[in-house]
């Protein structure tokens, strides 16, 4: 990186108060479809926080992957189950939130004393910036190929498995004769189709 | 050079953060959400340990990219889940999701 001091330092400042408030935005806005947006906005500030750690092949691969596949499938989820209910309040509601927050607050500084207390060894050396993309590859294939292939199996059995879960139900009963014109169907119980704009589906809550 | 300290205690805040939403959400797609939250901040412990400890062989990117990827499975599974549950339950409360409850 051959940034100045400062000004690394004002665009960390600036990527961790990002990161911070759009995260804190994802957790505590009510609307949903605001919290996946702001979701977008937490990997991108992240994204830049690896430009500036020097590693120029995870920052894209991390906006190609989060920002267009994880958010958008978010994106996609939130649409699918949009559904505007009220939830029914918990007994004691209010304990469990500020019982959920002093826990948090206590593993922050419980992890902090740690960091701050803890003499880290600096390496000298000096990083590999872009040619880290050369030597991912050479880890993928030489010492990482195992863990390598099995990331293969498995987006390979998330695929599978997702479609099984997010197919309607396969319906066996009712033989059917026609099988020419019934091979080109998927066969599933047929559903009646919910009309659009019912009871005000706009504004669904979190 | 910005200490390596900053970065850590910003993956620690991200994470408690992470956490927070993931206990105390009602709605299931908030706390796959939350759960993303969690999988960057160990994201950026790895990126900041592999910029300032082991600099020359990027071992910490490796192992990122790996945690990207199975992240996008989990995802992709979760979403498939919450979709194959919504379906029977008609409902995004976590509190009506107890099919598995002993």
């Amino acid at each position: 990186m051959t940034l100045a001091e400062g000004v690394q330092l004002v665009l960390f400042g600036l990527l961790a108060a990002l990161v911070i408030g759009t995260a804190l935005g994802v957790v505590l806005l009510s609307n949903i479809v605001y919290s996946a947006f702001l979701l977008g906005g937490v990997f991108l500030s992240i994204s830049g926080l690896y430009v500036l750690l020097n590693a120029g092949f995870v920052a894209a691969a991390q906006v190609l992957i989060y920002v267009g596949a994880v958010n958008v499938l978010i994106l996609f989820g939130i649409m699918l189950v949009n559904k505007n209910q009220p939830f029914t309040p918990v007994r004691r509601g209010w304990i469990r939130l500020i019982a959920t927050g002093g826990v948090c607050f206590g593993l922050f500084t419980l992890l902090s004393t740690m960091i701050l207390g803890t003499p880290w060894q600096i390496s000298t050396d000096t990083p590999v910036g872009d040619g880290a993309t050369v030597l991912i590859g050479l880890h993928f294939f030489s010492d990482f190929l195992l863990p390598f292939e099995l990331a293969s199996v498995l987006l390979l059995m998330a695929l599978v498995g997702a479609i099984i879960l997010a197919r309607r139900e396969f319906v066996p009963d009712e033989p059917t004769t026609d099988t020419i014109a019934e091979a080109l169907k998927l066969p599933e119980r047929p559903r009646e189709l919910v009309p659009a704009g019912r009871e005000g589906s706009e504004s669904p809550e979190g | 050079m910005i200490p390596l300290e900053f970065y850590l205690l910003l993956a620690a805040a991200l994470f408690c953060i992470g956490i927070y939403g993931l206990v105390t959400s009602r709605n299931v797609i908030r706390v796959l959400m939350s759960i993303e939250l969690l999988l960057n901040a160990v994201n950026i412990n790895l990126m900041a340990f592999s910029n300032y400890l082991d600099p020359a062989t990027a071992t910490g990117q490796v192992f990122t990219v790996f945690v990207i990827s199975i992240a996008a499975a989990e995802a992709a599974v979760g979403l498939a889940i919450v979709l194959a549950i919504y379906r029977n339950r008609d409902t995004v409360d976590m509190e009506a999701f107890n099919l598995l409850k002993w």
